[in-house]
């Protein structure tokens, strides 16, 4: 076995996903290093959110082909709370809501199940506390939304810096954020790409998407890679997301359907 | 299948974890149900004449009656003639001492949790502990005795306070009230009895515990709380059975009386014995349990978790005849498999500013059916009378199903009822949701039907409201999506 395999944080190969015998993405290659942070642009429908949650383990889609190895291990044997403990992270698109469990429950839940899967005793509540107080901070999230219950009356904007406040105290090591930055006013994006920032290091990996360029403005990407029709059709440096931005997506999809 | 059936199946698959059978010598009475059986049980418990005749009177009284049929419950066939009514662990007296007690049921109580030893139990809670037909020990009496309380076994209750339990018995659900409540005033074994003095609030929550545990018998246990003026009293019960492909019947009366400015929490954590995965034997649980509110500003209060039996019929209720009084409902059901529900309350309204809560949450999983069913009635005289009912049912899987049946009969103009109901799913969505922060399946739909039911779960007393959330999740092992 090639060793150089393993050096790869996330290696998708030629990955096919149907979801009820319709194929959704239809083979896409993808290496994300440590350290690395990738946009994943594209039009709506192009299969996104398919890609974000075959990762996260999502059990509606039928893994047809391919491979996807996370730290050198085939992901798709691992169950969706593994995948989680294992350190990967995925920031929803629309965050759901779960009526009377409290968020400082909800975590503490969270915390002690990643905990436990490493053999680690539950964290001690005054510890936690700390550690939640210390996370807030980060995304400037109101000290009164953690006693709410999960999600729970939550503006669109407090729901994705909720989403940023849990990577952030998860021990994440591969977050995928999805639209985590669509619906949100400037300084809700500002706060949300100064959290991804915070959290960016060289063990660390961050796939970013979007269709908007604007997050990447404060993010600013290794790499960006546009999806169209379930393919991986381009991938460039940042400059990729200017042009997308200038010229929208009718060029890259011109291409792709004239070879078609 | 698909992964949402996978996980519902999953979790509606655990066992029920006090199906254990205690073998300890019993004493029993043939099958059957006549006045001679009847004579018998009295004749054992050495009852005065009068209640002797109480009970043939009853008896009389059941025979002309029929089985409700209202309930959305199907029921096969009951044959009371094929039914022990008296069923006893062999014993002289009751236990004064624990080296009396035969090991065999001290060490059933502790599988149950329940220790007998009054220095190993929870600080502040008395427990009378009744198996099959008969209390086997009340722990902390003489504590009590010396606030005036009488806490005891409802048969001790007969030969001590005689006066009492003629003055009450039967004053809150009089024989002639249903069915089940007329089986039960003819052929009830044992209970407890609580009485209150005036002025005195008990200093440690009360609780009796049923087992049934011998085959083939039915537990008609009575129970009768009176809390005199200005006093206050905690009860908790809890049940739990062996599991048995056989049905078994239970059926109850529980009492409580609340004078001037008294109150009453009764809660019920109730875990007979479900049945099985298919749907076999389990307990038939016909319940009656009402309060009155007899002085003005009295509150009683029914909290109840109802997690086991094949088929439940209970609607613990309130007569809200003293001015200002108070009647509380709140309560979680839930079920699995195949197991049946048919629950709710009635709130009497008669007393002026009576005001009443009822809040309801239904969790229904596996084939199972549950249904809330309440009456509120406000009468003529009561003025600015007041409900608030919120009636949710929480929906795990699509082969079970969630019921409401509120009934109003308001006749007086001043009054303000309400009345909200929603019905949900646990989703797949809430269930991923978690699982992506490291929750697995099990512990997310503990989670979330714990969250569901916060609100009523934070009315038991602490130490049993641990037990329940950790009941609630048993119960739903194995069945989400
Ligand atoms: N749960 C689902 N069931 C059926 N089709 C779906 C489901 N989720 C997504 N799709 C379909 O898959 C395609 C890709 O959707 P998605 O991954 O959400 O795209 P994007 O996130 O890029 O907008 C769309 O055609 C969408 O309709
Ligand atoms: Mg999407």
């Amino acid at each position: 076995m090639n060793t150089n395999e393993v050096s790869y944080m996330l290696e998708i190969k030629d990955l096919k996903v149907n979801i009820e015998d319709k194929e959704i993405l239809k083979g896409i290659n993808l290496h994300v290093n440590a350290g690395e942070v990738h946009a994943i642009m594209g039009p709506n429908g192009s299969g996104k959110s398919t890609l974000a949650s075959a990762l996260a383990g999502r059990d509606y889609f039928d893994i047809t082909h391919g491979k996807i190895l996370y730290e050198g291990k085939d992901l798709t044997e691992l169950a969706p709370e593994d995948r989680a403990r294992e350190g990967i992270f995925l920031g929803f698109q629309y965050p759901v809501e779960i009526p009377g469990v409290s968020m400082v429950n909800f975590l503490r839940t969270a915390i002690n199940s990643m905990r436990k899967y490493r053999n680690q005793e539950p964290l001690p509540a005054g510890e936690f506390l700390k550690l939640m107080r210390e996370k807030k901070k980060i995304v400037e999230i109101d000290s009164d939304l953690t006693n709410r219950s999960v999600n729970e009356g939550f503006s669109g904007g407090e729901k994705k810096k909720n989403e940023i406040f849990q990577m952030a105290l998860l021990d994440t090591r591969l977050a995928i954020l999805d639209e985590t930055d669509s619906g949100l006013d400037i300084d809700a994006l500002r706060i949300v790409a100064n959290g991804v920032n915070y959290l960016r290091s060289p063990e660390n990996a961050t796939i970013i998407i979007t269709h908007y360029q604007r997050l990447l403005d404060y993010i600013v990407p290794d790499f960006v890679h546009v999806l169209y029709k379930g393919r991986i059709v381009k991938s460039g440096d940042k400059s990729l997301a200017k042009e997308l931005e200038e010229h929208g997506y009718d060029w890259i999809k011109q291409e792709v359907d004239m070879d078609a | 299948m698909t992964d949402q059936e996978k996980i519902l199946n999953e979790v509606t698959g655990s066992d029920y974890k006090f199906g254990f059978y205690t073998d300890i010598d019993t004493e029993t009475i043939p099958k059957g149900l006549n006045e001679d059986v009847i004579r018998i049980i009295s004749a054992k418990k050495e009852e005065p004449e009068w209640l002797t005749e109480s009970r043939l009177k009853a008896f009389r009284h059941w025979q002309g009656l029929k089985m409700p049929e209202w309930a959305h419950l199907q029921i096969s066939e009951i044959d009371y003639q094929d039914i022990i009514y008296y069923a006893a662990p062999i014993q002289e007296a009751k236990y004064q001492n624990m080296d009396e007690v035969d090991p065999e049921l001290i060490d059933t109580f502790n599988r149950l949790g329940i220790p007998l030893e009054e220095q190993k139990q929870l600080a502040g809670v008395a427990v009378d502990a009744v198996i099959d037909s008969v209390s086997v020990k009340t722990t902390f009496q003489d504590t009590l005795a010396d606030k005036g309380i009488i806490f005891c076994s409802f048969s001790e209750a007969v030969k001590n306070h005689p006066d009492l339990i003629k003055k009450f018995m039967g004053s809150v659900v009089p024989y002639t009230d249903n069915y089940f409540a007329a089986l039960n005033s003819a052929v009830f074994s044992d209970g407890s009895f609580c009485y209150i003095p005036k002025g005195v609030r008990c200093p440690m929550e009360l609780s009796t515990y049923f087992r049934i545990n011998a085959a083939n018998t039915g537990q008609f246990e009575r129970t009768l709380i009176v809390v005199e003026d200005d006093a206050y009293v905690s009860y908790l019960e809890g049940c739990t059975a062996p599991q048995r492909d056989e049905n078994q019947l239970h059926a109850a009366i529980v009492e409580i009386v609340a004078m001037e400015n008294s109150e009453v929490k009764y809660s019920t954590v109730q875990n007979w014995y479900p049945g099985d995965k298919e749907g076999k034997g389990g307990i038939y649980n016909f319940v009656t349990k009402r309060g009155i509110c007899k002085g003005d500003n009295s509150k009683i209060s029914w909290t109840q978790v109802e997690t086991g039996s094949a088929i439940t019929w209970k609607y613990p209720s309130c007569i809200l005849r003293g001015n200002n009084s108070v009647g509380e409902f709140y309560s979680v059901a839930v079920t699995n498999n195949y197991q049946q529900a048919d629950t709710g309350t009635k709130m009497i309204h008669i007393g002026k500013n009576t005001r009443s809560t009822i809040i309801s949450k239904g969790i229904s999983a596996g084939k199972s059916q549950n249904s809330y069913r309440g009456l509120v009635k406000v009468l003529k005289g009561a003025e600015n009378a007041r409900n608030f009912s919120q009636c949710d049912s929480l929906l795990l899987g699509d082969k079970c199903g969630a019921h409401t049946f509120p009934y109003l009969e308001v006749d007086n103009k001043t009054a303000i009822v309400e009345h909200e109901a929603t019905t949900s799913k646990i989703g797949e969505d809430q269930i991923f949701y978690c699982n992506q922060r490291g929750i697995d399946t099990e512990n997310a739909i503990s989670l979330i039907v714990n969250g569901y039911a916060k609100e009523v779960l934070n009315k038991l007393p602490m130490e049993f409201a641990v037990e329940a959330q950790k009941l609630l999740a048993i119960t739903l092992e194995g069945s989400v999506g």
